[in-house]
């Protein structure tokens, strides 16, 4: 039992895998999976680099274990294409060294998801998950807002 | 990365529950129910928690609920902080609710795992504390209701084998003025140096508190000075002041006097905020 | 300007929004090993004793590294054993490594090795570890291997004393009218890189080190192995892909030690080490600590005739790069003011404190906070605007530095027109003060500094460029993207000297030092200047193989040929030239016959002029340029609670020139960010054992998305002339004057004069409680 048989669904397929139990999802997203997008800032849920969203929300992966996915749609930052966040993260300069990025883009996209016309308060609250150790949040703020404008 | 191996469980039962607990520990094992289970992941990882079996209770109908019956709104122990907040039955509960960790971490730390935390700000709890609330809690000899203030003290109290599985609330207590407040070391984010949550129920005024002390609580006396009516709020405050439970915290979050000077000025902004121009 | 000044996208924009670009960790091989720290648990220690019979018993445990004694590093002195043996000099220190299969394993047996300690008496700070009778940090201090200008005091705990002695203070104390003095004081911090620092390691069987790190100075990785271990230099091949993060944290060379000495373990087997975030903020070296003690005096008029200056830097337990940083903060010790009597002692101090390594600023922003809040402690006095103050007294072609390089127009940027633009951009002259209502006051308070590099007076950085056969170009240089677009910089430097286009220069953003020419490090905002320059050499060697085969096909000397648009042409008559696509690789005539060949660019450039400094007064040439900045915080107190918010942070530098405007506002407003988040909430908290108490981010916390006030950025263009387009050092201004001017807006706010770091409310309140105590 301390090893499972399972199956995770991930940006889109099906992957059969073999596990422990304490095995986080973070862990074999990149280990198991070689997703290396999600990225271990702190393996603590402290700074949102290992963001990914599980059934349209947002979810730290070091803070899940890898069988609590069972049965859950999880898309990493794999599994997004040209997104229009993507396309105003670029155009807006909203990161500098990157390593935050796929998490702040995992989250920015579940609160497009869930919440396309957020407030300032709405989008703060949400943004506060992640740290940015580069930029001044400025960036990513007009990135978020234009994209939020757009819908 | 946790360094040690457990047994997961997926129950869709109370009984179910229940019973692989007793049947683990039975061997001898370190159980635990699961729900959101951030602090065995984080805890687990700095060697500050260990198991050799996880139940995870994330299946189990009851731990779900979200629901008014009667006069009453039950919440299930396994509901994500995230997910009272979006359906916002409990206004202030979700006001304190939302100042717990992160936006996205609320969404894997639950209503129970907040309340029977290890890390012992629990404030999720203040809310209840305030609404006299109902727990029932099942164990090997069943569901029972308890009120919250006969079973927390400081912490849950429960039983090897038992847990939380839901929470039930006066709407009397829903729909009444609150206010609610986290005051913390520098800005907007981090541990409480203070989180004030009170409640007006006629006008009588209810305060609960976490941060101040190593655990959270709702104090009679302390109530009792502050609904002096005939008096000042400062001598209402002072008198609170002087009837605080000990010890208070004194750690890097903030000194013990600076605490209180924190607490000096909510309580003033409770009284001012839910007694309007009478302070 | 085509290219350069435009807000290029960076080259990597697409890798990074995708999750496809990668950093070390991001790389692992099957059967690469996992290592785990055991790290010290206190501040100072003697090990009596280490058991690991119990961590040999996990399944998947390969090796096991403690108790050895292998040689001493550290760069400026030869004083770190890179795993603990005798003593533990700090919290988080190593003094075991452990290696298995998986990284679940490794943490198991890590947690199963039984360290007994017997404690010592802890240095806790650098006022404590100088005093006289404090307990030694390193008992033979006169034993080690070291630079020459290290100057270490066996029998005490000085690492380094650089000292300044310029003008004659005996008259610049007589011509003061008005002196102040204060005293300031920080503890460590960190520098919270989102990338833990992370190295892997691996030995082949011909003696070749293949290593890959997470670091700012890969090519020094490459020189220190060889120099601790003796090694073939030419048989260490190390890999740096993208650096999710440094800020001068990862120019210190620590993990790949100790990934080197457990491949070499076990044969050669490739090893990873990840740090933890708990281990990258506790062993990895942190951000500098300071207690410094500032004297100025000024006349009537407030001109500013001498500076005493004590700087006590926290080293901490080793020197490492900490006397480098204290030198730093030596030649810049008066920040940009023209002084003619400078006094100056500082120190770099042993504590049992984890050790620094150089933080983004490297000693201004430290050395600002503390003549920032005394040139406004000055100002008051005096009964001047703060501002007027400083510009009165800004350093300007003509005067001389501390260390007594004269100023040209080239040499130093504009500090008065960075002034002017500030008191504009932040309606200075509205006033500093705006009472909201009873409990809230809005107050700006501002602050000026500068900074030169000081490096490696031979410093070098190269460049090559390759052509694909469709004409466009591979750019290979040694600077690694830690994040600052240095790379998309140099593509706009090389597209803009070949009048090309952008997207057809192809950069090469890992570095590898086998076949990536050397870029000394990539630190202290020398990127565009070192690297662009042998960008700019190679460009011009590229162009002059395009035209002596271009000269021999269009049958056309070569003074007649231009280039652009990646054709080579005839001045006078565009229409006839040639691709480069046709060139490039050799022209090729009808009949086969083929002239010219593979056109390969190189350049290379080395700093000129710099010296070392004078022991006995530090006169000497520490850097070639000086970058200053002005800057203004406004702050929303309550005067209640002594909570505030942040409500706007400008800063306005003099960049020589503009690059790329978006990548360089980005810089600034980022520099900006960590600055406010050091000044207000960032810090170390020990306790008696040296024990840091919140190694972890819910407990050290950078700033967050919403905690961010409004962010104005102001560029002065005085163009440095030797460097590419003009362009001046700016990755780190930003940064350097948050503390000060944050410190002297509360200051002015609560009305009392607030001298250390970090500036949380409880900091106002207790300094108003002492306040209020006193008047009672």
């Amino acid at each position: 039992m301390a090893l499972q048989q399972i199956t995770l669904h991930v940006n889109g397929e099906d992957h059969n895998l073999t596990v422990r139990s304490a095995d986080t999802l973070l862990f074999v997203l990149r280990e198991k999976l070689g997703l290396t997008g999600s990225k271990p800032g702190c393996l603590n849920g402290d700074c949102g680099a290992c963001t990914v969203n599980v059934d349209g929300w947002p979810m730290k992966s070091c803070l899940m274990l890898a069988i609590e996915a069972v049965g859950k749609q999880v898309t990493t930052i794999e599994g997004l294409h040209n997104t229009p966040i993507q396309q105003a993260f670029v155009e807006e300069f909203a990161f500098q060294c990157g390593y935050c990025t796929p998490g702040f883009i995992m989250n920015c996209h579940s609160l497009i998801e869930q919440h396309p016309d957020a407030d300032g308060q709405t989008i703060k609250e949400w943004l506060e998950s992640n740290i940015c150790r580069c930029t001044s949040y400025i960036e990513i703020e007009k990135a978020v807002k234009s994209v939020l404008r757009k819908d | 990365m946790l360094p040690f191996d457990f047994d997961y469980y997926r129950p869709e039962t109370l009984q179910e529950a229940v019973e692989l607990y007793q049947k683990q520990a039975g061997q001898g094992k370190q159980v635990i129910f699961f729900s959101g289970g951030t602090e065995l992941i984080t805890l687990g990882r700095i060697d500050l928690a260990y198991v050799d079996a996880v139940i995870d209770i994330k299946g189990i109908a009851e731990c779900k609920i979200i629901k008014s019956e009667g006069s009453q709104l039950l919440l299930g122990s396994a509901l994500s902080l995230t997910q009272i907040e979006e359906a916002n039955p409990f206004p202030l509960l979700t006001k304190v609710a939302s100042e717990v960790a992160d936006h996205t971490a609320r969404g894997k730390i639950t209503l129970g795992g907040n309340i029977c935390a290890q890390i012992f700000y629990r404030e999720a709890v203040l809310p209840f504390l305030l609404a006299d609330s109902q727990l029932m809690i099942v164990g090997p000899e069943g569901i029972k209701t308890v009120q919250i203030h006969e079973i927390f003290q400081g912490q849950l109290q429960l039983k090897r084998g038992e847990m939380l599985v839901q929470t039930a609330t006066d709407r009397r207590f829903i729909e009444a003025p609150f206010y609610a407040v986290k005051r913390r070391q520098q800005w907007d984010t981090g541990y409480p140096l203070i989180t004030l949550a009170a409640l007006k129920i006629g006008q009588e005024i209810r305060v609960a508190i976490s941060g101040l002390c190593p655990f959270p609580f709702r104090s009679a006396e302390l109530e009792a000075h502050l609904n002096r009516w005939g008096q000042a709020a400062e001598s209402r405050i002072a008198g609170a002041l002087s009837v605080l439970p000990k010890p208070i915290l004194d750690d890097v979050e903030g000194s013990a006097e600076y605490r209180i000077f924190v607490l000096r000025n909510l309580l003033y902004d409770a009284l001012s905020v839910l007694e309007g121009s009478r302070v | 300007m085509e290219v350069i000044g435009k807000s290029v996208i960076r080259k990597e924009a697409w890798d990074k929004v995708s999750g496809r670009a990668r950093y070390t960790n991001d790389f692992q091989s099957v059967g690469m090993l996992s290592a785990q720290m055991v790290i010290s648990p206190y501040g100072h220690a003697k090990i009596a004793g280490i058991d690991t019979s119990k961590a040999w018993q996990v399944p998947g445990v390969r090796a096991i590294l403690s108790g050895k004694r292998y040689p001493l590093t550290g760069e400026a002195i030869r004083d770190r054993p890179p795993i603990a043996v005798d003593k533990v000099r700090y919290h988080g220190e190593p003094v075991a490594v452990v290696v298995a299969d998986t990284p679940s394993q490794a943490k198991t047996a890590a947690d199963l090795i039984n360290v007994k300690y017997e404690l010592l008496p802890v240095v806790n700070s650098p006022t404590q570890a100088f005093q006289k009778g404090a307990p030694l940090v390193h008992e033979h201090l006169g034993e080690y291997k070291k630079e020459e200008d290290s100057l270490p005091v066996p029998g005490t705990n000085i690492a380094t004393h650089i000292k300044i002695r310029k003008g004659d203070m005996e008259q610049g104390w007589a011509e003061s009218e008005t002196v102040v003095e204060a005293s300031f004081s920080f503890a460590p911090s960190d520098h919270a890189a989102m990338e833990t620092r992370c190295a892997t390691a691996e030995i082949q069987p011909d003696g070749t080190i293949i290593i890959m790190t997470s670091s700012q100075a890969p090519f020094m990785v490459k020189r220190l192995l060889a120099d601790y271990f003796d090694e073939d230099m030419g048989k260490i091949i190390v890999h740096t892909p993208l650096v999710g993060g440094a800020y001068g944290g990862k120019a210190a060379v620590q993990l790949e030690v100790l990934a080197y000495l457990a491949s070499k373990e076990l044969g050669g087997k490739p090893v990873k080490l990840f740090n933890t975030r708990e281990e990258d903020i506790l062993t990895s070296p942190c951000h500098i600590g300071l207690d410094a003690t500032v004297k100025l005096g000024a006349d009537r008029n407030g001109k500013i005739k001498a500076a005493e200056i004590r700087y006590l830097w926290d080293g901490g337990a080793y020197s490492d790069k900490a006397i480098d940083v204290t030198r730093s903060g030596t030649v810049d010790c008066t920040g940009p003011y023209n002084i003619a009597n400078v006094w100056c002692d500082s120190y770099c101090m042993y504590t049992n404190h984890p050790y620094a390594a150089p933080f983004r600023g490297f000693s201004h922003s430290e050395l600002s906070f503390a003549i920032e809040r005394t040139m406004d402690l000055l100002a008051q006095k005096l009964n001047i605007d703060p501002l007027q103050l400083r510009y009165l007294n800004a350093i300007m072609p003509g005067d001389t530095t501390p260390t007594r390089v004269r100023l040209t127009k080239s040499n130093v940027g504009d500090l008065r027109k960075c002034i002017e633009k500030l008191r504009e951009l932040i309606q200075w002259d509205e006033g500093p003060i705006k009472v909201i209502n009873d409990r809230f006051i809005r107050v700006k308070g501002v602050s000026c500094s500068w900074k030169t590099s000081t490096i490696d007076p031979n410093a070098p950085s190269g460049a090559i460029l390759t052509f694909n056969r469709d004409g466009s170009i591979n750019l290979m240089s040694g600077v690694v993207e830690i994040g600052t677009g240095t790379k998309t910089i140099l593509a706009q430097i090389l597209a803009e000297k070949l009048k090309m286009d952008v997207d057809k220069v192809h950069v090469r953003m890992e570095v590898d030092t086998q076949t990536t020419p050397e870029h000394w490090k990539t630190v202290a905002s020398r990127g565009t200047y070192m690297a662009g320059r042998a960008v700019l050499e190679a460009a011009e060697d590229v162009i002059r193989q395009l035209k002596e085969v271009a000269a021999c096909v269009l049958r056309a000397p070569e003074e007649d040929l231009e280039v652009g648009g990646s054709r080579v042409f005839l001045r006078d008559d565009p229409v006839i030239g040639l691709h480069f696509k046709d060139i490039c690789y050799g022209y090729k005539y009808p009949n086969g016959n083929t002239i010219g060949g593979q056109i390969i660019g190189r350049g290379n450039f080395v700093l000129r002029h710099l010296t070392g400094l004078d022991p006995e007064t530090g006169e000497g040439k520490p850097g070639p340029e000086w970058t200053p900045a002005a800057y203004g915080v406004e702050i929303e107190l309550d005067r209640r609670d002594y909570t505030y918010r942040l409500v706007k942070a400008c800063t306005v530098l003099d960049i020589g020139r503009v690059m790329n405007q978006k990548a360089a506002e980005g810089q600034v407003m980022g520099a900006m960010s960590m600055g406010l988040a050091f000044a207000g909430r960032e810090t170390f908290y020990f306790d008696d054992l040296g024990r840091v108490l919140n190694p972890q981010l819910r407990t050290y916390r950078p700033l967050r998305y919403g905690e961010n006030p409004e962010y104005v950025v102001g560029f002065v263009e005085t163009p440095q002339l030797d460097s590419p387009y003009g362009a001046r050092g700016a990755g780190e201004h930003g940064l350097m004057g948050m503390p000060g001017a944050l410190g002297n807006a509360l200051s002015l706010a609560a009305g009392v004069q607030l001298n250390h770091l970090p500036l949380i409310p409880e900091l106002i309140w207790r300094a108003k409680e002492a306040k209020h105590h006193a008047s009672l």
